[in-house]
């Protein structure tokens, strides 16, 4: 079965039956509700991937990939503001938000988004370049393992702080109440599930560009990179491109989803994006499997459909749940479900497998 | 000079609020390399053993006197047990680590909240430290000088412990050169075991402590633990006087910023210091000198 599916036939195979499940099945058997919910978890796989990747094949705990969702989602959010004040009131008004924090004054850098084709510029090149910016900063330097982990955490905690302070962008309450979503209304329930395509597209080619990048000579220099960094560099190679590549086609991935997540959800603010959301993204990776490719996805989607049906009711119990999987899967199993089937088979020989605990 | 005194002092006073979070750090993380993210959760462990002791003994003031070595021992026993439990078996793994500590972290906030309720409890802070001091021209509130005060009995203690004690040489030895230190007999499990009932029972002496100028909750621990985290990793790995130089500057950086824009914004300052910072010394401020790669 897995031989199979790394053949490029099984490839072919692997997303026909994805496409299939996504476009098909799931739209025929979910109702409008249901579907909506899905499609805010395909965008927590969508971060999975690229965390998988950074991570998983790259050795770079990033504990604040919730900067660079936060990212994505507060451009496509200022966008979709600024296209509902100009609805009601016409060119250059202030969102409705800012009139009742008493801000008369458009700011200067919300301008620029009421234009589609600049806000989407900015949810692709933003978050990348502060992403590569501080990846050379840091990895140049050979800044890693535990120190990268707490930088980037550290990260996470000040861009929520900064967000909490700026009335300008909602301040704690963050962004809400958005009408339009490039032109279309995001009450007709058709255009919901047009967010849904959206996202089940974007999530198929994040894999396909995840599997490329794995398949690569350069997927093979980054788990180089993971296992052996100084040989990486003794043989010649730049060891902080290599990562600096990963970690910043991650935080694209995340701006991506984070775009989608908020005409699908209707809402962003600081404390979706902070330091304790941006481990819990970790948690689904962890689960599914860091180094394998779908793990991450199917990890993302058990975690959030848990978090859905469970939270609510019993939120104390679902805590300890999440506390638990934390601690049983990465002490125990940390190679996540996707390493289940070669554990067991090595289970005699090795109890570690060397993918899995790096 | 008042601006300038009061301004000095409230950097101290944070800074050595920072320290007393990250000196145990510095042992745990900056010593043994192991991150602890469930820290902070012993940091609560100690704010809520304030407010049982003061619960049970009434008396402010005894109560604080009490709740102190008490706090010690709370978190310490909390680290001894994580440690035995959990840590000793990923030593070779420092990311895992730091999330299978998160994990226990979530696990400890949960308990707080399911025993202690989510609300926010307080306190009351004894006679004697309530009001303030006249010095130099500018009003000290009497708390602040008492966190400065334990602060530093708290690293002139570890700095006697660390360098003058048998149990202070093995944990030295361990940390520079770990095989040679067992090759020699001294059984790096042990010292392990010791290092983290020390730092974690800080953690817990903090807690008491951070009851006096703040309200304790389930979360409490968690805002402390990423400065503390910065305050070591500035400072650099396996030096207490690291912690301390990092801590007060990052203290008096933060106090000054807060004077002249918002602190939310001196958050921000703080990480881009920090990080401009590591470009100059990637290490952080004081270094063991290894001969290793990593």
């Amino acid at each position: 079965m897995t031989r199979f599916l790394a053949t490029r036939a099984g490839i072919w195979t692997g997303f026909a039956a994805a496409a299939l499940v996504l476009f098909g099945a799931a739209p025929l058997l979910l109702s409008g509700f249901r579907l909506g919910l899905f499609a805010q978890f395909l965008c927590y796989a969508i971060v999975a991937v690229g965390i998988g990747l950074a991570w998983g094949r790259g050795g770079m705990l990033t504990l604040g990939q919730g900067v660079f969702f936060g990212m994505g989602a507060y451009l496509m959010a200022m966008h979709m503001k600024m296209a509902d004040a100009e609805f009601r009131n016409g060119p250059g008004s202030v969102p409705d938000f800012m009139e009742l924090a008493g801000i008369r004054e458009l700011p200067a850098y919300w301008a620029p988004f009421s234009s589609p084709a600049f806000t989407i510029a900015a949810i692709l090149i933003v978050p990348t370049a502060f992403a590569v910016l501080l990846g050379f900063a840091v990895f140049k330097r050979r800044v890693k393992g535990a120190y990268f982990a707490i930088l980037s955490q550290a990260l996470a905690g000040a861009f929520a702080i900064l967000l909490i302070g700026q009335q300008s962008m909602g301040g704690f309450n963050g962004l809400s109440r958005f009408r339009y979503f490039f032109g279309y209304n995001l009450d007709d329930p058709v255009n919901q599930q047009m967010l849904y395509f959206i996202a089940a597209g974007v999530l198929l080619v994040v894999v396909a560009v995840a599997l490329q990048l794995r398949r690569s000579r350069y997927g093979e220099l980054l788990v180089a990179v993971r296992d052996a960094e100084e040989r990486v560099r003794f043989l010649g190679y730049d060891a902080a491109n290599i990562k600096v590549v990963a970690y910043a086609t991650a935080a694209l991935f995340a701006s991506v989803a984070g775009a989608i997540f908020v005409p699908v959800v209707g809402i962003i603010s600081p404390a979706s994006i902070g330091i304790v959301p941006s481990i819990m993204f970790i948690l689904g990776v962890a689960i599914g499997g860091r180094a394998s490719l779908v793990g991450p996805v199917v990890g993302a989607l058990a975690v959030a459909a848990a978090q859905t049906a469970l939270s609510e009711q019993f939120p104390s119990a679902w805590t300890y749940a999440q506390g638990l999987l934390f601690i049983v899967v990465i002490a125990l199993l940390p190679g996540g479900i996707a390493s289940i089937a070669a554990a067991t088979k090595r289970f005699r020989k090795e109890p570690a497998t060397a993918e899995a605990t790096a | 000079m008042d601006l300038l005194v009061g301004q000095v002092f409230t950097g101290l006073s944070t800074g050595s609020i920072l320290l007393l979070a990250a000196l145990g750090l510095s042992l745990t993380f900056g010593q043994m390399g192991v991150i602890n993210m469930a820290h902070g959760e012993f940091i609560m462990a100690g704010c809520y053993t304030a407010y049982v002791t003061q619960q049970l003994v009434g008396d402010a003031g005894a109560s604080l006197l009490i709740a102190l070595p008490v706090g010690f021992l709370v978190g310490g026993a909390m680290g001894l047990i994580l440690e035995a439990v959990l840590i000793r078996h990923l030593y070779h793994r420092p990311l895992d680590t730091l999330l299978v500590t998160f994990g226990v972290g979530l696990v400890l906030q949960q308990v707080a909240r399911d025993v202690f309720g989510a609300p926010a409890v307080n306190v009351t802070v004894p006679e004697a430290l309530r009001g303030g001091v006249d010095l130099l021209g500018t009003t000290v509130p009497k708390t602040r000088l008492f966190i400065l005060a334990l602060a530093v009995v708290a690293v002139t203690a570890v700095t006697l412990v660390l360098r003058f004690t048998p149990a202070g040489r093995r944990i030295r030895a361990v940390v520079g050169n770990r095989d040679l230190a067992e090759t020699a007999g001294i059984s790096s499990r042990a010292v392990d075991a010791g290092t983290f009932f020390i730092g974690s029972g800080l953690a817990g002496v903090a807690g008491v402590a951070l009851t006096l100028i703040g309200s304790t909750s389930p979360t409490t621990g968690q805002s402390y633990l990423v400065d503390a985290f910065l305050v070591v990793v500035a400072g650099g790995m396996g030096r207490i006087k690291g912690a301390v130089v990092a801590a007060v500057a990052l203290g008096t950086f933060q106090a000054v910023f807060e004077t002249y824009s918002t602190a939310s914004l001196a958050k921000v300052g703080v990480f881009i210091v920090i990080v401009v910072f590591l470009q100059l010394r990637p290490q952080g401020l004081f270094t063991l000198r290894t001969r290793s790669l990593a």
